[in-house]
């Protein structure tokens, strides 16, 4: 079967891509599509941890919980990057920096 | 064919679609095509949970991200542009070292999983896992579960509180 570790490689790259997308991308929910990309790949740890070194299902419970964070916190980010399009008119993240000294 | 071969198959056929996927919604200039490839690396991972045994995580995995979070970015995306715009381009800023850091996190996470040996006590064997997260979540896990739900019913009051428009007295 496949080893764990195969699983962890992908969930790794997961990782990279996520943090490569949060420091780079300019437009704001692009870096919300990397935190997810992060999320994602906790989970995929999560569940496989779950299977290759437990006998209960804890690991996916928290799987299921971090689902339900994500969903709450794509929402409120949506929300709050709506409402600063409509003040700021942009959702580029480096021309809203009124709170810049 | 042998079936452990298949399996293999498909595993490989599957991460190389989720990482391939995820690359392309990290590196591709258009930001209609970073969302529908944010849609494959969510199938991709939905698949890796069957393999994975975890039937009612993959179908989930479908349920919520696909179903919801997915369309709730497009919507993000598209009420953040002016209509008929669409050069629904994105620009990168510190690219170089944007890139370098993840080279740096992935190959010190590659190291350490390569390194390490990891305990193997034998993988949990292919049953479906509803009833018995269903039995976890009223049982063991009912307090967690009771203020999930409670905070997720915040964070979209908050969510709608925050969306609304104000200048109507």
């Amino acid at each position: 079967m496949i080893p764990l570790t195969h699983y962890l490689i992908v969930s790794a790259c997961l990782f990279s891509f996520g943090i490569m997308a949060v420091l780079t991308r300019k437009n704001a929910v692009n870096v919300l599509m990397g935190i997810e990309l992060i999320l994602n790949s906790a989970n995929l740890n999560l569940v496989a941890f779950s299977k290759f070194s437990s006998a209960n299902l804890n690991g996916q419970i928290f799987a299921v919980f971090v689902i339900i964070i994500a969903a709450a916190e794509a929402a409120v980010a949506l929300a709050i990057v709506l409402s600063m399009y409509r003040i700021v008119k942009t959702v580029n993240l480096d021309q809203a920096d009124t709170l810049k000294g | 064919m042998d079936k452990a071969l298949v399996t293999q198959i498909l595993f490989y056929f599957f991460a190389a679609i989720t990482v391939g996927s995820a690359a392309v919604v990290v590196f591709s200039r258009s930001l209609i095509y970073s969302a529908f490839a944010l849609l494959f690396t969510f199938f991709g991972v939905a698949s890796l949970y069957v393999f994975l045994g975890a039937d009612f995580l993959a179908a989930t995995q479908l349920v919520i991200y696909v179903g919801g979070i997915l369309v709730l970015l497009l919507f993000g995306v598209m009420l953040t542009h002016k209509l008929y715009d669409l050069n629904l381009k994105t620009e990168t800023f510190q690219f170089v070292p944007g890139l370098l850091i993840m080279l740096a996190v992935f190959l010190t996470l590659a190291g350490v999983i390569m390194n390490t040996s990891w305990p193997s006590r034998g993988e949990r064997p292919m049953n479906p896992t509803t009833a018995e997260i269903g039995e976890l979540f009223m049982k063991d896990y009912v307090l967690p579960f009771e203020i999930a739900s409670v905070f997720l019913l915040i964070a979209l009051i908050g969510a709608a509180m925050i969306v609304r428009r104000r200048d109507s007295q």
